[in-house]
């Protein structure tokens, strides 16, 4: 029997991952529900145990939904990969003759698609409800948008680490949201300038030059604590 | 007459400018390989792991095992339970890092040359890799697109008809049974060409009869030239290529 060549088809592969997973998670709506029904109800119930007051709304609705955000992206962060390693589909991937970063990065961006987007979606709709000013939406949006990539990317270092770990969802929240907090202060930064009329634009780029920094630099870290935690 | 069957051989081998071999062409006296198939010498695989050790929770597993397994070898992997039969099994597919000793594929060491290891590598575990949300169908062409193949729906048809899933193909592994499930991750045999399989109890959950096909499939791979590693605790028909490691036993 002859000695197979590695193929490249890398392409094919990245492709193949990403229907699958998206297929898995449409198919476990639940899943995907959790941190957005968690998300719409923390920014329902802020009005109501706060003030209806509409001024003290506007003031605190940035850093209320970019905080709110990032603790629902946190919450589906654990599921990442633990389906995966539960049915050992995860060592496979790893078997696979293919980049391991690149594979992982098809996984991030399905978690992105399903978490991260439609949280940037929905966050206007919620900012009328916390009478933000109507410039904002926008910013926000993109803040959302572009802020909650960067924190999937990051989130699934600490997801991988942890994967082999039976509790580990406390660990993984000790892990990662230090290094949320970057993220967070742009984020929420971009908001409140865009509330106060200034120019968002600086802010967003900073959290367009996280984002680079973490697809540049993430998707190897991922690789490697999927390793390390699949030896364990 | 034999330099011309020779020179006919040595254009069919991949390294046919070698050295000795263009000497010979330019009339040269040169040393002539005699056994049959020399020339695909180069072709062929060989894992072999040396001094191999592995240490849990302060006790050695086992400690300086020599092994190598080529084309057309089968090696079986006994021992009690807790021995360590599925470390070893995931130290020689590469996926543990921390153990003692190294590993070659192609008498080249792992570590640089992993990704031509993986391509003529198939691992089946303890868990079967297998998505209870989708359909076997689905599954398959997952794997096979992990290689960069894109496969045909055909191919996946006729190797889930083969496993003996017939009928079953798109309905989610959910709902079926344990065995059943185990034959989806066994379908990945009949897809794609891997000369080295390991295997990590094949036989788990399987029934008498697919118990007896599974086992014809392992000889009939070994007898094409492929190579089988695996542990079980099912009697396996005793054949000349059938080798035994044994752990555990001091």
């Amino acid at each position: 029997m002859q000695v197979v060549e590695p193929k490249t088809g890398l392409a094919v592969a990245v492709k193949a991952t990403v229907k699958r997973d998206l297929t898995l998670l449409l198919r476990r709506r639940g899943e995907v529900l959790n941190p957005l029904v968690f998300f719409a109800l923390v920014i329902t119930l802020f009005p109501l145990g706060i003030s209806p007051d509409t001024d003290l709304l506007a003031e605190i609705a940035p850093g209320l939904l970019w905080v709110a955000a990032l603790l629902a992206t946190q919450l589906s962060l654990d599921v990442l990969f633990r389906g995966d390693f539960d049915d050992g589909s995860l060592e496979q991937l790893l078997l696979a003759p293919q980049p391991l970063p690149a594979l992982v990065l098809s996984k991030v961006l399905v978690h992105w698609l399903l978490t991260g987007l439609p949280l940037a979606v929905m966050a206007p709709l919620l900012g009328v409800m916390l009478a933000l000013p109507a410039g904002s939406y926008a910013v926000l949006a993109v803040s959302l948008a572009l802020g909650s990539a960067s924190l999937s990317l990051i989130g699934a270092i600490g997801a991988a680490l942890t994967v082999g770990l039976a509790r580990g969802g406390v660990l993984l929240s000790l892990l990662v949201l230090p290094l949320y907090i970057p993220v967070l202060i742009f984020g929420a930064g971009a908001v409140q300038v865009a509330v106060l009329g200034g120019n968002a634009a600086p802010h967003l780029a900073l959290l367009g030059a996280l984002l680079a920094l973490a697809l540049m630099l993430a998707p190897w870290a991922i690789a490697a604590a999927l390793r390390i935690s699949i030896n364990g | 007459m034999r330099c011309v069957s020779w020179a006919r051989h040595a254009f069919n081998g991949r390294d046919w400018l070698a050295k000795e071999r263009v000497w010979s062409l330019m009339g040269f006296a040169c040393k002539v390989p005699s056994e049959p198939g020399w020339w695909e010498n180069a072709v062929t695989f060989r894992l072999e792991g040396r001094g191999l050790g592995c240490e849990r929770d302060d006790r050695w597993l086992f400690a300086n095992l020599d092994l190598a397994v080529g084309p057309g070898e089968m090696l079986r992997v006994e021992g009690p339970n807790g021995s360590g039969k599925t470390t070893l099994l995931k130290i020689l597919s590469g996926q543990l890092s921390e153990h003692d000793g190294e590993l070659l594929w192609s008498g080249k060491p792992m570590r640089r040359n992993r990704t031509a290891f993986l391509a003529n590598l198939l691992y089946l575990g303890h868990a079967p890799g297998v998505k209870s949300a989708l359909s076997p169908l689905e599954n398959l062409a997952w794997y096979q697109a992990l290689n960069g193949e894109h496969g045909s729906e055909a191919s996946r048809m006729a190797a889930l008809d083969e496993i003996g899933l017939y009928g079953f193909e798109d309905v989610p592994v959910a709902q079926l049974s344990a065995g059943q499930q185990r034959r989806v991750a066994l379908a990945r045999m009949l897809l794609s060409p891997r000369p080295l399989w390991v295997l990590d109890e094949p036989f788990t959950a399987i029934d008498r009869q697919g118990v007896a096909a599974l086992e014809t499939r392992l000889q009939t791979h070994v007898a094409r030239g492929g190579s089988v590693i695996l542990t079980t605790h099912h009697e396996l028909t005793p054949l000349p290529a059938l080798r035994r490691v044994s752990l555990g036993v001091s």
